[in-house]
């Protein structure tokens, strides 16, 4: 045997470890830590939520309609975190070639779609009393909306491709020109509006003159929707992970029958 | 490379579809939005500019799933990656035939069409700069949605949903310019901004779009 | 229940469509992971079922 003979087998026994030993040590971790942070879930949204409906005054300008912060800021903030966890995810599956990381960001996409959905339905809630109009071309807005876009576009990407490596591939080159698009839309949208208002109008600027009555509350929601959001891409990788077993599996039982 | 591109234009001139469809198309957007809006003068010619943007970007949209599908399907892409210019170059090459095909004739209707949208003066010039600016930018945007579904039996609906929302810059920058160009206000800003991306778009995204091909004819 | 005065209606959908879509998203994702990881552990019986039939 030569020693590049040698090497190539050794480099194919550590890819072999590297497709098998981190899927397996991630279900390992996270069914261990799942349970704390389902709890920690628990123990911080609930009371949270609780605290922000029922004990919190109403504010001067907004009267009760100040309660909708609790469930849509928590819900805006995770909407970027989301896809920017998408993004290392990908950049991962393509620098690393781990598995974890493509399926996590699969895992990931609904759970942001969701709270993208979340974020501009309340904030259009509050807008129909507070300004007088479901929608504003706001650049805020605008941009969440374009955010929805890519969620959608990345998902069909998703779906749409039958082979899975071929999919977490081509899934995480555009998650990664959609990430530096969404940020230059972000900038395009502010000139855009400006351009056209000459300053904005309307602010969802709610965290700059918020009272630590609010605050407080507020914090424990966002840590719970974190750890929400931990839970479920947990909860939803490990089910990627399972399938992908259970279709090699599957193949296996096949070949074998044939 | 030079021959790459003639062959390209040749055979989109020779199937005829590409090069006539997308201009009856902008047409026929056109057209169609006074019947829509109502014919009155001054509301077409404060909403010509955003129109002919909007048509101008449909109309390129209509033609980028041929920008490599043909050749997916006979097998010269194939053969184009195992060829010593770098898939990169080829993918270049492609988005520029498209543009010679799609957005020059475009960019080069459109002021005609602003006669249609009761467009005034200065409006007809701006409108050609920021399509000329900022097509080169749609078509390899396009080219690099188009490698990403080229693998795809039918990709062309996932086409649009991809490569729409990437088009939001462009659009803003372009169609704010030629607003402001119009109505005779200063236009350095967004015209900068418009071709900044035009700029960044051709020199990050073919090798985006080539990894993509490479990954779909693996 | 706190009194929301005119703003009732919106406080209460805003907060109902969000409760519901996240509670949606957590059925969901649960009811995959419990169908996915029945259908697993049923293709693994089936293997290891399998692999000592082969040995015998």
């Amino acid at each position: 045997m030569t020693k590049m003979e040698r090497t190539k087998q050794s480099r194919d026994a550590w890819n072999w470890l590297w497709e098998w030993a981190n899927p397996v040590k991630f279900m390992h971790l996270t069914g261990k830590a799942l349970p704390w942070v389902v709890g920690l879930t628990l123990v911080t949204l609930i009371p949270g939520l609780i605290w922000g409906f029922f004990f919190t005054p109403e504010a001067d300008k907004f009267g009760s309609s100040v309660k909708i912060i609790y469930v849509h800021v928590p819900s805006a903030m995770m909407a970027i975190n989301a896809w920017a966890m998408m993004l290392v995810a990908s950049l991962i599956w393509l620098v690393r070639r781990h598995h974890v990381g493509a399926l996590a960001a699969k895992a990931a996409a609904p759970v942001g779609v969701v709270f993208t959905v979340i974020a501009l339905l309340t904030g259009a809630i509050w807008g129909q009393p507070m300004w007088g109009t479901w929608w504003a071309w706001d650049p805020r807005l605008t941009s969440f909306l374009i955010l929805f876009l890519f969620y959608l576009g990345y998902m069909a990407l998703w779906a749409a491709i039958d082979d899975p490596d071929t999919a977490a591939d081509l899934t995480s080159v555009l998650a990664i020109v959609g990430s530096v698009f969404a940020v230059l839309s972000r900038y395009a949208v502010n000139f855009w509006n400006q351009g056209l208002h000459q300053g904005a109008s309307l602010s969802l600027d709610a965290e700059e003159n918020v009272a630590d009555v609010y605050w407080q509350p507020l914090v424990l929601t966002l840590v719970g929707i974190v750890a929400l959001f931990v839970a479920l891409v947990f909860i939803r990788t490990r089910t990627q992970l399972r399938r992908r077993r259970l279709h090699a599996l599957e193949l296996r039982e096949r070949m074998a029958d044939a | 490379m030079i021959a790459l591109l003639v062959r390209d234009l040749r055979l989109a001139v020779r199937a005829g579809g590409g090069f006539g469809l997308g201009l009856a198309f902008f047409l026929i957007v056109t057209v169609l939005v006074p019947f829509a809006v109502g014919p009155e003068g001054e509301t077409l010619a404060r909403i010509a500019p955003g129109i002919l943007w909007v048509g101008a970007l449909l109309a390129c949209l209509l033609s980028l799933d041929r920008i490599f599908q043909l050749d997916f399907e006979d097998g010269s892409l194939d053969l184009l990656a195992t060829a010593p210019l770098p898939m990169e170059g080829a993918v270049v090459v492609k988005a520029l035939a498209h543009w010679l095909t799609t957005g020059l004739p475009l960019t080069l209707a459109a002021p005609v069409f602003g006669i249609l949208m009761n467009m005034q003066a200065p409006g007809h010039w701006w409108i050609f700069v920021t399509l000329l600016i900022g097509t080169p930018a749609l078509s390899m945007i396009g080219a690099f949605g188009a490698a990403l579904t080229v693998g795809l039996k039918r990709g062309g609906l996932l086409l649009s949903l991809l490569v729409l929302p990437l088009y939001v810059p462009t659009l803003i920058f372009g169609a704010e310019a030629a607003t402001r160009g119009g109505a005779g206000m200063a236009v350095t800003t967004p015209i900068l901004m418009l071709a900044g991306i035009t700029a960044g778009v051709v020199a990050f995204l073919p090798f985006a779009a080539a990894a993509a091909i490479r990954i779909n004819i693996r | 229940m706190p009194d929301l005065g005119k703003y009732a209606e919106a406080v209460l959908s805003a907060w109902g469509i969000s409760i519901f879509l996240v509670l949606a998203l957590v059925g969901l994702s649960w009811r995959q992971s419990v169908v996915a990881r029945r259908q697993l552990e049923a293709a693994e019986a089936r293997a290891a079922k399998r692999g000592k039939s082969d040995d015998a």
